[in-house]
């Protein structure tokens, strides 16, 4: 396989703990089963080339009714094995279901999964975000995984296994990562239409700058600063208000249908799936349904140039 | 409007046949075409033969969603069938591979074969069996209707809640899953029920459970798990009827449903389905390796006893499907442990066919070399099975790629090489002529490199992060090439199945009568004539030992020594009540479909009033006279 087939995201290379976790079983499964493999392999292949009926030869073979000592040792390995393979796969359920410390204080993020877009909330920051989950690196971070229309599934193959994100009810996992970066994650979940690109991303960062991050947050810079933002925001307060909420601005929006906006031009991609650039802006401004089947987002196609281009200019300006 | 002229009609068209109306002519005419024989035809072979060409039918479209799947997934970003679209194809791939392919074709086998095997002259209850065929028409043709009219369903074949939901899935692609399932599955029940009381009271002198081939044996468990697997699909089918077509609320979150009590509900069903397509395909592959290896099984009471534990653990671990779904780490450790438990008696059946075939005289037939394939590809199926049942690791597994990869080495691999094994393997007995070797070796290779070239790559494909029933991925992802390699092999096990239609089309037009025994066999259908006349036996046989057949050729006897002297022999009579039942189901099914409840009332109604008319029924069957037997006998000898 050559360079650009290298795939960007397998569970073979994790960055974190939980996915290690996943991984340590994996191989031990593979290891022994690779055996059994090999084993049945061997008496096949053999069996094959040695009792071949020889051209002429039509003897009766023996007819053999079973051996009591051979059964006996199928039964009792497979057994074995599956013993040496429970005892890790026990302890590593139980410490991947691990719940957050009562007494410490860690972080914790409430994900919620809507048809096609995630949203993640700090309740003990104070901030609301869309698409991308930043996390401090080499810290465990708490997930409370909740959906507010179908079922999904929350898996960045790379950090850990997946876990189901029901309606009405909400689950627990964590997730750490011992280097900066941006994993890719997906909805493992069929959840409908635009269920193949419900991708996000998490991006882990260091402790001082994902502090930097938070601070941001909370003081964003979201009022705009020349005549074009100006007018982009009137813009977005007439058309897309009612769905998406930016904080830091006097707009009166609950703004829970969509994703939060606030740091727009921060995000590497829209819609977790098209790089952030103000081409693709104005493509999924205009036809969303085309960049994801089903989608929730109209089509804002009938706006001016001049509109689109303020709108963009905005958005861009969202940190 | 509508309404009330389809009423009319209806009456109309009820009126007529109550009344045997019509014209008298017609009716004859009608009477005496081959045509009629087989629509109201009891006999187990010819149902047999019409749950093959039904099961094959349905292959043939289930494959070819398949491939429209693996063209789309060609290169990343393709816009060949997206979204909505795209869910369908899945969905209905799925459902018709295992309810209208696997199903059908194993029940084909298994009436072709069962009565045979244990030395009778029909299932015990024919009516019901012509009942279950029809059912499974019915249910498969309702289900593939929604393709005409608007959408087909689009939850997936496992059909979760709330996707499955009015509010998720619009229009009534998902009315069709439901009923075209439940109207197939009240075929499947009573087929099952049917096979288990056939075995249990109709084996012939002296064959006692312990001396019943693998395959009756198989056919029993598994037919023992459709009556206890399949209410639960039926109770949680009425669930969600209720809720799309009348309101009820039981998965709404909202009005304080619950949507995990659906992923129970099927899955109690599901996991023991895997068995149910499974075990019948272990039992063909015995007979098959035990007969070209001219060796007895070995082992053969430990299969029995492994395959009746493969099925009691089958109804144990139905949650293993569900270890992502937050049942916490107690539940998943438990139904971890049950679920790697299975593996020991599959490990034993997997060395018995080992040892079965060392020491003997292997002859590859084209049904060995499915049996023989069958090992290696079982075996990996099986493997990842283990894998997949430890929770850390399913984490990772589950809902992605490599998920479908295990299933498809277990499907496939398992259960269509077995049905493949199988239809090679009988059909000089159910037609009286062998396929073609040559042709079949070709369709054996292309189909077995087809098969792990498609799904070998497809542990990747999961393990690099790809998840399952998606309609796309990103250039970047690194997915592109092996997703190709997948294709690819799809497109040659395409091949390899046109190949097999080829085959019977040419072995049928070349065709040379075989004598009873072509292939050396061991058990009783071999000793009857090929194909076997309508009775099965003239006399039915005495069964002094294990691979009855065998016996008597090893003593040197020639034919099956008879339990009962020749004398008239009593056949149950054709009948057209059960298409005609099932038909009422099947306009019940499309009323409720088209939210029309007075037509789903009617067609239930005429439904029950038929099963009425059936019961005051003088149906005592006929005899056939003891020199008209003598004379069919002779002239199959001559
Ligand atoms: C009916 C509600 C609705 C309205 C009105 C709406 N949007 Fe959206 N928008 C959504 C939804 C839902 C999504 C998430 C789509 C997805 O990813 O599946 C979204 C996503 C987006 C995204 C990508 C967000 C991200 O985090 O990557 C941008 C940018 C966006 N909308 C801009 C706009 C603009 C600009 C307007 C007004 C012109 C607008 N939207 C109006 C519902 C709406
Ligand atoms: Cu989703």
């Amino acid at each position: 396989m050559t360079g650009c087939e290298e795939p960007d995201r397998t569970v073979f290379s994790p960055k974190g703990e939980a996915g290690e976790g996943s991984l340590d079983v994996i191989m031990l499964s593979i290891y022994i089963m690779t055996f059994v493999v090999a084993v049945v392999l061997a008496i096949f292949i053999y069996v094959l080339i040695r009792y071949r009926q020889k051209p002429g030869d039509n003897s009766i073979p023996k007819q053999v009714e079973g051996s009591m000592k051979l059964e006996m040792l199928w039964t009792v390995i497979p057994i074995i094995l599956l013993a040496i393979l429970a005892v890790p796969t026990l302890t590593h359920t139980f410490s991947l279901a691990e719940e957050a410390p009562k007494d410490e204080d860690p972080l914790r993020v409430k994900v919620t999964a809507h048809q096609y877009w995630w949203e993640f909330e700090y309740p003990d920051l104070g901030i609301k975000t869309a698409q991308q989950l930043h996390i401090p690196t080499d810290e465990k971070v708490y997930l409370e995984l909740t959906s507010d229309d179908v079922i999904h599934a929350f898996w960045v193959p790379e950090l850990a296994g997946k876990q189901d994100l029901n309606p009405g009810s909400t689950n627990k996992m964590w997730i750490d990562a011992d280097e900066p970066g941006t994993y890719e994650g997906r909805c493992a979940e069929l959840c409908g239409a635009g269920h193949a690109l419900m991708n996000f991303q998490v991006v882990a960062q260091e402790k001082e700058d994902f502090d930097k991050w938070v601070e941001k947050r909370k003081n964003p810079s979201s009022e705009p600063k020349t005549a074009e933002q100006k007018a982009g925001k009137e813009v977005f307060t007439q058309n897309c208000m009612s769905c998406h909420a930016i904080d830091g601005t006097q707009m009166k929006t609950k703004g829970e249908k969509a994703p939060n906006l606030t740091g727009f031009a921060e995000r590497n991609k829209i819609a977790g799936l098209l790089e952030n650039n103000d081409e693709n802006l104005e493509k999924w401004m205009k036809h969303p349904e085309q960049v994801k089947p089903g989608t929730y987002m109209p089509s804002f196609d009938f706006l001016s140039d001049e509109d689109m281009d303020n709108l963009k200019a905005y958005l861009q300006s969202l940190e | 409007m509508a309404t009330l002229v389809t009423i009319i009609v209806f009456i109309l068209f009820l009126s007529a046949i109550l009344t045997g109306g019509y014209n008298k002519e017609l009716m004859d005419r009608f009477r005496s075409h081959w045509l009629w024989d087989w629509i109201t035809t009891v006999d187990h072979k010819k149902i047999g033969i019409m749950y093959g060409i039904g099961g094959g039918f349905f292959f043939i479209l289930g494959g070819i969603e398949a491939l429209l799947i693996r063209t789309q997934l060609f290169y990343p970003n393709n816009d060949f069938i997206v979204g909505r679209a795209f869910n369908e194809l899945l969905t209905m791939h799925g459902t018709t591979m295992i309810f209208f392919v696997a199903m059908p074709l194993l029940f084909a086998l298994m009436n072709m074969i069962v009565p045979l095997q244990i030395g009778a002259r029909d299932v015990a209850f024919p009516f019901l069996n012509a009942m279950g065929l029809w059912f499974f028409i019915a249910g498969g043709i309702l289900m593939n209707l929604s393709w005409l009219f608007g959408n087909a369903p689009d939850a997936g074949w496992t059909n979760y809640v709330p996707i499955a939901a009015n509010e998720y899935s619009a229009g009534t692609g998902i009315d069709y899953y439901v009923l075209g399932l439940q109207i197939s599955g009240f075929g499947t029940l009573m087929s099952g029920i049917n096979f288990l009381a056939t075995i249990i009271n109709m084996r012939t002198e002296g064959m006692s459970f312990l001396r019943m081939p693998l395959f009756t044996w198989t056919s029993f468990i598994s037919s023992a798990l459709i009556l206890f697997g399949f209410p639960p699909l039926t109770a949680g089918l009425f669930l969600i009827m209720f809720e799309r077509l009348f309101g009820a609320n039981f998965f709404d979150v909202a009005a304080g449903g619950n949507p995990i009590i659906w992923e129970h509900l099927f899955w109690i069903f599901g996991h023991p389905e895997v068995y149910i397509v499974v075990l019948p395909a272990f039992g063909i592959m015995s007979e098959v390796i035990s007969t070209f290896s001219k060796k007895r099984l070995f082992g053969y009471t430990s299969m029995v006893f492994a395959t009746i534990l493969i099925g009691f653990l089958g109804f144990m671990v139905w949650a293993h499907h569900m270890f992502t779904v937050g049942m916490g780490p107690v539940a998943n450790s438990i139904f971890a442990i049950a679920t790697m438990t299975i593996a020991v008696p599959t490990g034993i059946k997997v060395f018995n066919w080992l040892f079965t075939m060392w020491g003997g005289k292997i002859r590859f037939t084209t049904a060995m070399l499915y049996a023989v394939g069958f090992i290696p590809t079982f075996v990996m199926g099986g493997v990842t099975g283990v894998m997949l049942s430890t929770p850390p690791g399913d984490y990772q597994y589950h809902d992605s790629y490599f998920v479908v990869a295990h299933f498809h080495y277990v499907l496939i691999g398992g259960t269509v090489f077995g049905i493949l094994a199988g239809f090679y393997y009988w059909w000089p007995k159910i037609f009286g002529y062998k396929l073609n070797e040559k042709l079949g070796k070709w369709n054996f290779w292309l189909f077995f490199i087809g098969f792990h070239l498609t799904f070998l790559i497809q542990h990747f494909i999961g393990l690099f992060g790809m998840p399952r029933r998606v309609f796309t991925y990103q250039p970047e992802d690194g997915l592109t090439l092996i997703n190709q390699i997948s294709t690819v092999g799809a497109y040659m096990m395409a091949v390899a199945t046109i190949l097999f239609v080829v085959n019977v089309i040419y072995s049928y037009r070349h065709r040379v009568p075989v004598g009873n025994d072509p292939w050396d066999g061991r058990t009783l259908e071999w000793s009857i004539p090929s194909p076997a006349p309508f009775y099965n036996f003239a006399q039915l046989p005495k069964v002094r030992a294990l691979d009855a057949f065998w016996h008597e050729k090893m003593k040197g006897n020639k034919e099956m020594e008879p339990a009962e002297p020749l004398g008239p022999i009593h056949m149950p009579s054709n009948n057209h009540l059960p298409i005609v039942i099932v038909l009422g189901f099947f306009i019940s099914g499309l009323g409720f479909v088209f939210r029309s409840n007075e037509v789903g009332a009617l067609g239930l109604i005429f439904a029950f009033l038929m099963m009425f008319v059936r019961s005051f029924e003088k149906d005592h069957g006929y005899h056939v006279e003891t020199d008209e037997v003598e004379k069919v006998e002779k002239g199959v000898k001559a």
